[in-house]
């Protein structure tokens, strides 16, 4: 052990360049990666999600002799193969809140802000980061169970070919539609700084908002239904029409990634602001 | 060098920092002393830019600390032991942090042979002890090789092997021309290790100079005397100026007049002297006195707490 540094520091001022964003980015995906909480929970993410299209796409096949004629002909084999994303949902949300809210649950935060102290800058390379992670994420989660879940929906059961009409819009939506969430995710654990906190939120929005929803009066309910992730995800994820008031696909993911700017912009006035 | 001027922060009805102004001059061991709670750490975290000061600024080397283009290069701190990802390694925690203000890979490795982790470099910090979890924190610190340096109590939690090499560590880079500026609630540490002093309380500045003004200015010194003539030499040393307390084993505590002033007076009065010896209270008394009447949290003596108690208080 020596007592001093080995490099002798020279006390003439050097202009150093300012912050380059790439190094941000870099920095910032080495602490995704460095943690265990991000793999598993992507490992998790791809048991639940392909597990339950498997589940739905084999159920149905089973059925399809007890199936009415209206069943049959509503019947939407896309829909049913995708809908382990909701899951996708729910965990991908978990990694966006924890990527933010473990800095603060550690005091990494300040080791952060001390390395990086113009805060916007960090938490747009934490996000771009994050989006392109969970895009990739998405995207294979979609792929793979509408690819599995159509493999399991075995005649007589119909099932759905990417090159039908809408199949593939629906597919990668869906998966953008899990990336644009958990940067929502992530946008409020910003705010909210603590994981059990922003995770409730979180769920609260994705899951119970729409269930208190459909139990208002139609007329209270149905206008701010459309608005909820869960029904602009359904929407996205259909190819047959279930003549809900909806948004259009795309317009409702426009709404998402409104929610999700929202919160980020809010999240990084906020961290602008506090003392960290 | 760093320089705090007229910074005041508030939490909520507490006012953490009160127009509190400083400079830490460069070369030096920097020393900031105060009682737990009189706002060292939260005036280092405003010299950092962690929190922002209701008033007032501090500036490093004249600029703020959020304008420097590449922090890490220009100020390295120990704010907190242990404030890092349990779940990461240590080699990990420090390559995030080197890659945002582009520091070489190499240099990763090198200060954790520095700081004595080379072992432990890929183990998780969550296992650390508080100890590997300050060398740990001393290595972020020194990661950028800056010219400025900040730690906050860098010696909690290390052992006496490990808190003589901190004292060496702070002493060498202050000799290497950089400013040093470190935090104790610890005087007799400070008496160690700095070469200058910056003495808050309750938020407010009580002190600064350097560690020899500072102790003698001070250090309370006063002469013990002893003599069976008590009285009448009493009445001598009062009447050339000095200060003359009589202590409860029958010997005079004399100030203001020396040793030798003392000997001469007695000398020519025929007054015999058992005892005659400078005293000087130690700085850790000498701080304690200064920053009495701003301790937040001190321990009641139980007789204090009685009195108060069957006074109806």
């Amino acid at each position: 052990m020596t007592s001093t540094t080995t490099t002798v520091w020279s006390p003439a001022p050097v202009a150093h360049p300012r912050q380059r964003t790439v190094s941000l980015l870099r920095a910032e995906w080495t602490k995704m990666r460095t943690v265990r909480s991000t793999m598993w929970t992507l490992v998790a993410m791809t048991i639940i999600t392909v597990g339950i299209s498997m589940i739905a796409g084999s159920t149905i096949a089973n059925r399809w002799n007890t199936f009415s004629v209206i069943q049959r002909l509503t019947f939407d084999p896309t829909r049913v193969s995708l809908r382990g994303l909701l899951f996708s949902q729910l965990i991908i949300g978990v990694l966006g809140v924890l990527v933010m809210s473990a800095e603060y649950g550690t005091g990494t935060i300040r080791a952060t802000l001390a390395a990086v102290p113009r805060r916007p800058r960090v938490l747009a390379a934490k996000a771009a980061v994050f989006f392109a992670v969970a895009v990739v994420a998405g995207e294979v989660l979609a792929f793979s169970g509408f690819l599995v879940g159509q493999a399991l929906l075995v005649s007589p059961a119909p099932h759905a070919v990417l090159s039908q009409p809408n199949v593939l819009r629906a597919v990668a939506g869906g998966g953008l539609v899990v990336a644009v969430l958990g940067l929502f995710a992530l946008g409020l654990a910003t705010i909210i700084r603590h994981s059990a906190g922003a995770i409730t939120a979180y769920v609260g929005v994705l899951l119970v908002a729409p269930i208190i929803l459909q139990s208002l009066p139609s007329s209270i309910g149905q206008p701010i239904l459309k608005f909820m992730p869960f029904t602009i995800s359904d929407t996205m994820t259909s190819v047959v029409s279930n003549g809900n008031d909806a948004f259009s696909p795309w317009v409702g993911l426009l709404v998402l990634a409104g929610y999700a700017i929202a919160a980020l912009v809010i999240g990084g006035w906020l961290l602008n602001r506090r003392d960290a | 060098m760093i320089d705090v001027r007229g910074v005041t922060k508030r939490f909520k009805d507490t006012v953490a920092v009160d127009s509190l102004s400083f400079e830490v001059p460069t070369g030096v061991v920097t020393g900031f002393l105060g009682p737990n709670g009189s706002g060292k750490s939260t005036t280092m975290r405003i010299i950092m830019g962690l929190d922002h000061a209701d008033s007032g600024e501090a500036v490093i080397n004249g600029v703020p600390y959020h304008q420097l283009a590449q922090p890490l290069r220009e100020v390295g701190a120990l704010l907190e032991a242990k404030a890092i990802h349990p779940g990461r390694t240590a080699f990990n925690h420090l390559w995030y942090l080197a890659q945002t203000n582009d520091i070489a890979r190499r240099r990763v490795s090198e200060v954790i042979e520095l700081v004595g982790l080379t072992q432990v470099a890929h183990k998780r910090v969550g296992k650390f002890s508080l100890g590997m979890g300050q060398r740990l924190g001393i290595a972020a610190a020194l990661l950028g090789d800056p010219g400025t340096l900040l730690f906050d109590e860098p010696i909690n939690g290390l052992d006496p092997e490990g808190i003589l090499w901190v004292r060496n560590l702070l002493k060498g880079l202050a000799a290497e021309g950089r400013t040093v500026f470190v935090s104790s609630h610890l005087m007799s540490e400070m008496a160690l290790t700095a070469d200058h002093l910056v003495v808050i309380g309750r938020g407010r500045l009580i002190s600064t100079g350097s560690v020899s003004d500072f102790i003698t200015t001070n250090a309370n010194q006063y002469v013990r005397v002893r003599t069976p003539r008590t009285d009448e030499l009493a009445g001598l040393l009062v009447a050339q100026g000095a200060r003359v307390q009589r202590e409860d084993d029958g010997s005079l505590a004399v100030s203001d007049l020396s040793a030798e002033q003392i000997g001469v007076t007695c000398g020519n009065a025929g007054i015999f002297l058992y005892e005659l010896s400078p005293q000087s209270a130690s700085l850790e008394e000498a701080f304690m006195e200064m920053t009495r009447e701003s301790v937040d949290y001190h321990g009641h003596r139980v007789d204090e707490d009685v009195a108060t108690s069957t006074s109806g208080k």
